[in-house]
């Protein structure tokens, strides 16, 4: 049934909903797609570090079981779905993407996979990931590097990239990540995906593993905007077990979404459009993309963040702070990697943090840990805290006079492995556009825009009011929708040749 | 100018145990990163109050009451170490 545009794991989770519903597909044949692509792809992309093959093809039985007998289905239901494997799977092996965290099986699920399983979403598996989701590359993966499906040598972004290389793939229909500090929506821009940070607190950051828990969002990767709002809507609202969750309860993100954005007043992030390091073709695809919204009706001026200079110093150091406070909870006691040697409980605790973490999760510990230490305190930590509320006033102000605020994602396309990893701070700059929604908590989205002329995706940043995740997605859908672009990487048509 | 760090005094209260090589280098891309992070003192913030969560909430309370956790067998089942349906350590005292 699905000669006309290929593989059915290459399809919206909508259009396959709507199969399922008709009974034109099953959830089994779903599941088989899925596998199918990652046999045929995944040792050249490394996106996923476990597969959960059994348990998927089991729920997909019940799935088809439960449509057999005419019971109504969640929207859902059957998609195959990827997880980032720092969201803990009750039973199912979740590692962080770290040494020290190899062994470890989570006696409970994070609150967002609980919510899907319930729904009888089928997980295909856990996707690798920079270290502790520390990383704009995936080369910080303790396993292996992840690979973009776009360009092979290039890296598909991070730290969630192996979700977002996953969906761009067509090796699960949609995928979680976290976004810390744009780890969600830059890799989506990278692979030429949707990927949707809501507001903080949106979702339930119950069950996974903390990196730095003012800045930690659980976000989607997708294959339209249509999806996002469908994949947020089932996993959103309140969680007694987060004390950070929202107190709204869930609601229908579809709602309203094609309603158009005539009248919409629209601010464009000048400063970061024009800023060194911008590749032309990003901003002209970005640009190009301005005038579109201008076309359907929205009006467009320039508007600024005056503090988001300093967004990324601030980030750089409440981010690692609040690692090193997170990640003490290593010391090969309890869980996980514990060193063989050490004479003491002190020694094994340094050794086993030694051996057991990579490079940059030692790095951030360590930035972390100086800038909280007496003397320090003040002068980084504090003062941190105090740009990111100046932030949070520039964004405030800005939406005194615009309903969203637009830039790219990712100042570049995809780079080459290994062209950053040796330079943090060059690395740390390819998140500068997403870090400001992060401090502010504010929903942000990256919906993708063009190719550049490399042939790699460039995505666009829509950023929204705190708790106006309803118009950011609907800016995104008539993006998208009067873009009309179809994305398939070129390692997709070679194999079907 | 790049910040000069006492990597080891930084180490110990970050419970690393770290080889010559990677003192070396944190040593160094610290203080390249710190230079950098120093930009943030740079902003006249005086009378600015911080953020610590970009939506707070306080005093989020729920009912006490009691529910079902993990069973001793669960909580103890990914532990490096178990005695007695305890987590084992290497010594924590020192011995006479």
């Amino acid at each position: 049934m699905s000669e006309a545009t290929g593989e059915l794991c290459d399809r919206s989770a909508f259009e396959l909903a709507a199969l399922l519903r008709s009974r034109e597909a099953s959830a089994s044949e779903l599941v088989d797609s899925a596998y199918r692509r990652i046999a045929e792809v995944d040792d050249r992309l490394s996106a996923f570090l476990l597969l959960n093959e059994e348990d998927a093809r089991n729920t997909a039985a019940r799935v088809d079981d439960d449509l057999g007998r005419g019971v109504y289905s969640p929207a859902v239901a059957g998609i195959p779905l990827a997880l980032k494997d720092v969201l803990c799977t009750k039973g199912i092996r979740t590692t962080a993407g770290s040494k020290i965290l190899e062994p470890y099986i989570p006696p409970y699920s994070c609150t967002p996979w609980e919510r899907l399983a319930a729904s009888r979403s089928v997980l295909v598996g856990k996707t690798n990931c920079d270290e502790f989701a520390m990383g704009s590359s995936n080369e910080n993966s303790a396993f292996r590097p992840v690979r973009n499906p776009w360009n092979l040598e290039t890296v598909p972004g991070g730290s969630s990239g192996g979700s977002a290389a996953a969906v761009a793939a067509g090796e699960a229909v949609w995928a979680l990540g976290t976004d810390t500090g744009g780890s969600v929506r830059q890799p989506a821009a990278l692979c030429g995906v949707v990927g949707m940070k809501p507001t903080y607190g949106r979702i339930s950051r119950y069950g996974l593993i903390a990196f730095a828990s003012s800045l930690d969002h659980v976000a989607t990767f997708t294959r339209d905007v249509r999806d996002a709002a469908t994949l947020l809507s089932a996993i959103a609202g309140h969680d007694p077990r987060d004390a950070t969750s929202l107190p709204e309860g869930p609601r229908d993100y579809t709602e309203g979404l094609e309603g158009g954005i005539r009248g919409l007043r629209i601010g464009v992030i000048e400063g970061w459009l024009e800023m060194d390091g911008v590749q032309p073709a990003v901003r002209d695809s970005v640009r190009a993309a301005i005038d579109r919204l201008e076309r359907l009706g929205a009006s467009v001026e320039p508007a600024e963040l005056p503090h988001a200079d300093y967004a990324l110093s601030a980030y750089y150091l409440i981010a690692p702070a609040e690692c090193s406070s997170n990640l003490a909870r290593y010391d090969g006691v309890r869980y996980g990697y514990r060193s063989e040697d050490g004479e003491d409980v002190v020694q094994m605790n340094m050794r086993t943090r030694g051996e057991g973490f990579g490079d940059e999760v030692k790095r951030r510990i360590m930035l972390g840990t100086y800038s909280l230490s007496a003397g320090y305190y003040e002068a980084y930590y504090g003062q941190a805290q105090k740009v990111r509320t100046l932030v949070i006033r520039d964004y405030e102000r800005a939406f005194e006079r615009f309903d969203l605020l637009v830039s790219p994602t990712s100042p570049t396309t995809a780079f080459r492995l290994g062209e950053k990893s040796g330079d943090p701070l060059a690395m740390y700059l390819s998140d500068i556009f997403t870090i400001p929604s992060n401090l502010s908590g504010t929903p942000a989205i990256s919906v993708p825009c063009g190719l550049a002329p490399d042939g790699l995706p460039v995505g666009f940043q829509i950023m929204g009011r705190l708790r106006d995740e309803a118009t950011v997605l609907r800016v995104g859908r008539a993006l998208e929708q009067d873009l009309g672009l179809i994305l398939r990487p070129p390692l997709l048509d070679a194999l079907a040749a | 100018m790049p910040v000069d760090i006492d990597v080891d005094h930084v180490a110990r209260l970050a419970r690393l145990a770290l080889t010559p090589e990677e003192k070396e280098r944190f040593r160094v891309q610290l203080g390249l990163i710190l230079e950098h992070a120093e930009k943030v003192r740079e902003v006249v913030a005086g009378d600015v109050s911080p953020t610590a969560h970009p939506v707070p909430r306080s005093n989020v309370f729920r009912e006490d009451d009691p529910e079902p956790s993990l069973s001793n067998e669960e909580a103890l089942a990914g532990a490096p170490q178990v005695e007695a349906g305890r987590f084992r350590v290497p010594r924590i005292v020192e011995q006479e």
